[in-house]
């Protein structure tokens, strides 16, 4: 598919879609946990990673997939279930923990599944890659179509999961791209100070893989990078290495002031960026860009009022889903 | 019709049926394609499905067990051979944190119906990396059935219950009791008239494999054949031991424990696994919580203690449950 002004469209409604997503959970989070921060505090409890700055990623893979591709993210989700389409009343609602949540309250924002969109995460580091290859032998025992998609953190690449899953990719050829997701910060650790290599992708050497590197945070790159994955991966070749340079803006988790981060390496902000450019190349109008951006803000609210009001589940409801078929 | 059949004939015989018959089914494991798996469950299943369907692996078992749950999210039905629970330890983190919360966590949206099959325990000189039961490890995780069979009819109906169940079982065989070639004659109680047909057996029912008036003797895996062992000897003393084989750590029939102690009013807990924290104490609690007035006497472990499994045989004899120490503990309750 080429990079035709409707798609540039949806990226940039999608990032817009997701950012605002992240920003109305930004806002949520701080009540209750000021001027004493805790965790468990307020309307929005636990741990948040948001997405801020990889809104790229999430629209450019997620724009170059089919609807019976398959999806694992990690515990930095949003920006990938959004542009997935994963069902983002139920979304917010799982992240306030109420009852018509995707998982009735019972996963929360790292723990996100929708099988609507084959869409699943864990907040496991590089949990999500064996899944996925699964799913790919799944789909190739069952004859269906389908490839599989994994996101993770470059910090996730010095896992031993990536290293056993990556060699049965290649071993068997299997569809599955693995999305390195390079902000360049595992927590406080760079990965200058993680990583023997400079680029995960070259690692795909060693597994018999293809592997790509994209240094811009611009979904058009993204998504062309991700559209050669994928016509590999539908042909038999089998997997990639994709390694996409990104951007986090909010810290690991919320709370998280990056004091470890030194002025020069501070990441810049893809969206006025990708704005600029699609104004730039007459895809938009100013006036477009302004329009996009409120209708992202004004379904979000619509997203936030029902999550609000929703229920939650009755504490009985804590011992449902221990197992299929029922308590035993 | 129904012939003898040693518990690896007979698990084999059940995951056969149901992949002859199901297109869900398949079996990831090292070396099952050509050597069919540790304990003969997959002997002869490579040429007979190929090698789509019963996969060898490289040894990477946080791949290939991570690999199966995501297969099992998928619609599929895997069955893994990982052959010593020692080796969990390279791969705890599926079984802890995806295979058997990925249901919870989805609010009942995904299902992951998986089985592993592990072999457990000691006995033949292996020492501490090879010679674990570590059943309470496994059983501790939330979302994960555990069953442990010690018999040929059990191990061919809790393997199809297994595999017609809709979640993550973990199917437990203590190696000395599966009558493999490499671990010496088969044990005559493990053996069983096995029906030709499918049958299931039900997960969470104690077994009273022999009954008794004077003392309930629990066991499971190997320690039930110690224990049938130690009731042989105890018969010669005149004392009536009703040996319990608890089958299955999760559900756990505490129902039926309770029942046996009841009557008997005396208890030996005797379980190959570490004592300490595990599925001993369980079963203490599961009586005296109910009704601490039932025991006449207060209970006795037989455990293996809280040390690595030692090498030397007569280390090693010393220090499992084996039938001397259980009739032992017996005597003392009388």
């Amino acid at each position: 598919m080429a990079l035709t002004a409707e798609l540039r469209r949806s990226f940039y409604e999608k990032m817009c879609l997701s950012r605002a997503f992240d920003d109305a959970m930004i806002a949520l989070y701080w009540e209750g946990k000021l001027p004493i921060f805790a965790f468990g505090a307020g309307p929005l409890p636990g741990e948040l990673h948001c997405s801020n700055g990889a809104e790229p990623v999430g629209a450019g893979v997620c724009g170059a997939l089919g609807p019976d591709d398959m999806i694992t993210a990690d515990h930095r989700p949003h920006h990938v279930a959004v542009c997935r389409g994963v069902d983002l009343d139920r979304m917010s609602a799982e992240l306030l923990g109420k009852k018509p949540g995707l998982s009735q309250g019972k996963g929360g924002h790292m723990h996100i599944y929708d099988p609507a969109v084959n869409f699943a995460s864990s907040g496991i580091i590089a949990e999500g890659m064996a899944p996925a290859a699964g799913m790919a032998l799944a789909r190739r025992l069952q004859k269906k179509p389908g490839i599989a998609v994994t996101f993770l953190g470059e910090g996730a690449a010095n896992q031993g999961a990536f290293h056993e899953v990556l060699n049965m990719v290649g071993l068997w050829k299997l569809p599955v791209i693995t999305v390195v997701q390079d902000n360049e910060w595992g927590v406080s650790t760079a990965k200058s100070e993680s990583t023997a290599v400079e680029r995960n992708s070259d690692r795909a050497a060693g597994y018999g893989l293809a592997g790509e590197y994209v240094a811009t945070n611009d979904p058009d790159d993204i998504y062309e990078a991700t559209v050669r994955a994928v016509e590999r991966a539908r042909a038999g070749k089998g997997g990639t290495i994709l390694e996409l340079k990104t951007a986090r803006l909010q810290g690991h988790f919320m709370g998280d002031q990056q004091a470890y981060i030194p002025e020069q390496m501070k990441q810049e902000d893809p969206l006025p960026l990708y704005r600029a450019k699609l104004v730039k190349l007459g895809v938009l109008t100013e006036a477009d860009a302004d329009a996009i951006e409120a209708a992202a803000k004004a379904r979000m609210e619509t997203a936030m009022t029902f999550a609000k009001e929703a229920p939650y589940p009755d504490p009985s409801e804590a011992f449902d889903h221990v197992f299929a078929g029922g308590a035993q | 019709m129904s012939r003898i059949l040693t518990m690896s004939r007979a698990g084999r015989e059940a995951l056969d049926w149901e992949m002859e018959r199901r297109d869900d089914i398949f079996c990831l494991g090292e070396d099952i394609y050509k050597f069919g798996g540790i304990f003969g469950t997959m002997d002869g299943f490579g040429a007979k499905y190929g090698p789509e369907r019963v996969i060898s692996t490289p040894i990477s078992e946080t791949g290939f067990i991570g690999m199966a749950a995501g297969a099992a999210m998928a619609g599929m039905h895997p069955v893994i051979d990982l052959a010593y629970i020692d080796f969990i330890g390279v791969c705890y983190n599926v079984l802890l944190n995806t295979a058997s919360k990925t249901h919870y966590m989805s609010g009942g949206a995904v299902k992951v119906p998986m089985t592993l099959l592990i072999g457990t325990g000691g006995g033949y000189n292996n020492a501490a990396q090879h010679s674990q039961c570590l059943h309470a490890t496994v059983a501790h995780i939330p979302g994960a059935k555990v069953v442990y069979p010690s018999n040929a009819y059990d191990a061919k109906g809790m393997l199809h219950t297994a595999l017609r169940d809709e979640n993550f079982v973990i199917f437990l065989t203590h190696k000395g009791t599966a009558g493999v070639g490499w671990m010496g004659t088969p044990i005559k109680t493990t053996l069983s008239e096995v029906p030709d047909e499918p049958y299931t057996v039900p997960f969470g029912k104690v077994k009273v494999y022999r009954e008794g008036t004077d003392v309930t003797i629990t066991g499971l895996g190997m320690s039930v054949h110690e224990s049938l062992k130690a009731a042989d000897s105890l018969a010669k003393d005149g004392i009536s031991a009703e040996v319990v084989d608890l089958r299955s750590l999760v559900p756990l029939d505490r129902d039926g424990i309770f029942a046996s102690v009841a009557k008997t009013g005396r208890l030996v807990v005797t379980d190959e696994d570490y004592m300490s924290y595990g599925v001993s104490g369980e079963v203490i609690a599961s009586v005296v919580e109910r009704d601490p007035t039932v025991l006449k006497k207060p209970p006795i472990r037989v455990c293996t203690p809280d040390i690595p499994i030692p090498f030397a045989r007569p280390m090693e004899q010393a220090i499992l449950p084996l039938a001397g120490r259980i009739a032992d503990a017996a005597r003392k309750l009388m």
